[in-house]
């Protein structure tokens, strides 16, 4: 099952993902999206099983709902159909920092056994072998929304047993909780592969669901620490095909858009 | 009084080598023409202040007129990386370039403060992330509840450079849809410098909750039609998605960079210039197989 094309199962692991990703947003929540997979997730959300859910992007266009993906955050697609739109600052601190972000839905560059999120360098921060874009909204959303969704696909380069800087923080560096944060933190993280959740006591992240066809021990070698895995490992439900169909249709209207 | 003239005299005019300048937008209303005329007029030293740095600061930073940038996220809007901004922070390449960084959060504190005329902001912030090692950010305890809360200079450009899509002709400006920190960042600056789609005898919409700046906090406006592209004004032209996706191949190589900006900034006289060898297809195509 290729991340690009449908395999036998006629879906492909990027789309098992982002299915996944969608389902755990609940209609009527209010999320904070991150620009690509988490948009993505959450628009799949909104068109099918959660309507009333509020979308919110840090351009400051609330209670959005666009007819296709938005390339940029600040898409004009995303202030045409918004409730409101209002200005950088009061997007972060009449919204976000008072507390009515229920969800942050966020991706990362590399993500950390214990939750942290990195989107600023690959290596030393002086002279970095790669220099990621940076922080943008993620470190208050990771701290202040109530809870936090991250999704990125399985590799070992993302999945390290320490993050090369801590942008925006999961259970701190040694897993030590969220004391002084709003939010409870990352409660979730959804891959190509399968569902990670922090152990209720370690907050260590382990691995608690499978997606069809997928096995412990590639998800195990695609983890940069000795992942642990939940007793009771579940398998989740594959994509219906309401899913994939509205899924399809959006990523479809969106390339049809874009290439214009 | 607002000034009314042409992006050329009043670029060489208000923004001097070494000025520190916001050329702010966030991703809607983004300034192009006015950092054209920047690259044209070969201003060096600048620092360059922006929540998200995107096209235009990677060409301002590849043709080395910077020496520092102060911003929040720094990538190519759905595409990926800035290569030049990558090529200067990991390469040194074409100079060194030193970098402050913040949250999003941050810096719309430090230009609220800026416009407040306050000398910090306050926020919820920063907590449990490395950036607080690495930038200029400190704890304060709330006298009232002792909660512990972030605190951030207040950033006050020289300069700061917005696109609008209107202004009056007294130079009251008129902007709508993603407002941005456009307002905060002028507000927070010694000089303002706006560019518009269009000089009208009134702004659009509802009377005065239109006018974000008032004539009387305006430097000088310049009328660029289509100055933001290749993002855009909205009403007046939608953001040109696929300029976006060819920045990444044209920003990636050092050499087809330096021919792009040859051809389509140097070698035109403004603007007007820059649009129209936009319509040359084969130009891009010679730009880039050299």
């Amino acid at each position: 099952m290729g991340k690009g094309r449908a395999g036998a199962n006629g879906y492909t692991s990027d789309e098992m993902m982002t299915v996944t990703a969608s389902r755990f947003l609940r209609n009527g929540q209010v999320c904070f999206v991150g620009i690509g997979l988490p948009s993505e997730a959450a628009n799949l959300a909104r068109l099918t099983h959660a309507p009333e859910v509020v979308l919110i992007y840090e351009s400051g266009t609330i209670g959005t709902a666009p007819n296709i993906l938005p390339l940029s955050i600040g898409d004009g697609e995303l202030a045409e159909h918004a409730d409101l739109v209002v200005g950088v600052p009061e997007v972060f601190s009449y919204w976000l920092q008072a507390g009515r972000v229920d969800v942050g839905f966020l991706t990362a560059a590399q993500i950390d056994r214990f939750g942290n999120l990195n989107t600023t360098v690959i290596g030393g921060y002086q002279s970095p072998e790669v220099r990621l874009p940076g922080a943008g909204g993620a470190p208050e959303i990771a701290s202040l929304a109530r809870e936090v969704i991250v999704m990125l696909r399985h590799s070992k380069r993302a999945f390290v047993p320490e993050v090369d800087f801590i942008t925006s923080v999961g259970f701190g560096p040694n897993g030590e909780g969220r004391a002084g944060h709003h939010g409870k933190g990352p409660t979730v993280v959804i891959t190509d592969l399968g569902v990670l959740e922090p152990h209720p006591e370690t907050n260590e992240l382990m691995l608690v669901a499978l997606h069809p066809g997928m096995e412990v021990a590639r998800v195990r070698d695609e983890t940069g620490w000795d992942l642990r895995v939940d007793p009771d490992l579940r398998v989740n439900q594959p994509p219906t095909a309401d899913e994939l169909g509205v899924l399809r249709d959006l990523k479809a209207r969106t390339e049809q858009a874009h290439s214009g | 009084m607002t000034e009314f003239g042409s992006l050329r005299d009043v670029i060489a005019d208000l923004v001097p080598d070494g000025a520190s300048v916001a050329m702010e937008g966030f991703t809607h209303l983004i300034p192009f023409a006015a950092g054209h005329e920047v690259i044209r007029q070969d201003k060096r030293d600048l620092t360059l202040l922006r929540m998200t740095p995107d096209l235009i600061y990677d060409q301002l930073i590849g043709v080395g007129c910077a020496r520092r940038l102060v911003f929040s996220w720094g990538g190519n809007p759905g595409v990926g990386s800035l290569h030049r901004f990558r090529d200067a922070v990991e390469n040194e390449y074409p100079s060194p370039l030193d970098i402050e960084e913040h949250s999003h959060a941050g810096m719309a504190a430090r230009y609220v403060a800026g416009a407040s005329g306050l000398p910090f902001g306050i926020l919820r912030g920063y907590r449990g992330s490395d950036l607080v090692k690495h930038t200029d950010v400190a704890q304060i305890s709330c006298p009232f509840t002792g909660e512990e809360l972030a605190a951030v200079p207040a950033l006050n450009p020289d300069v700061a450079v917005i696109h609008a899509q209107q202004a009056d002709r007294r130079g009251n400006v008129g902007l709508w849809g993603i407002t941005g920190v456009q307002r905060e960042a002028a507000l927070a600056a010694s000089t303002v410098i706006v560019t518009v789609e269009e000089i009208v005898d009134e702004l659009a919409g509802n009377g005065p909750n239109q006018a974000v700046l008032p004539h009387w906090t305006v430097s000088a406006i310049s009328q660029v039609p289509k100055g933001s592209h290749p993002s855009y004004s909205m009403g007046y032209t939608t953001r040109d998605n696929r300029f976006y996706r060819e920045w990444d191949r044209i920003s990636r190589d050092r050499e087809v960079f330096a021919r792009w900006v040859e051809a389509f900034i140097l070698e035109q006289k403004d603007f007007e210039g820059y649009l129209s060898a936009l319509d040359d297809e084969t130009l891009l195509r010679r730009v880039v197989d050299g």
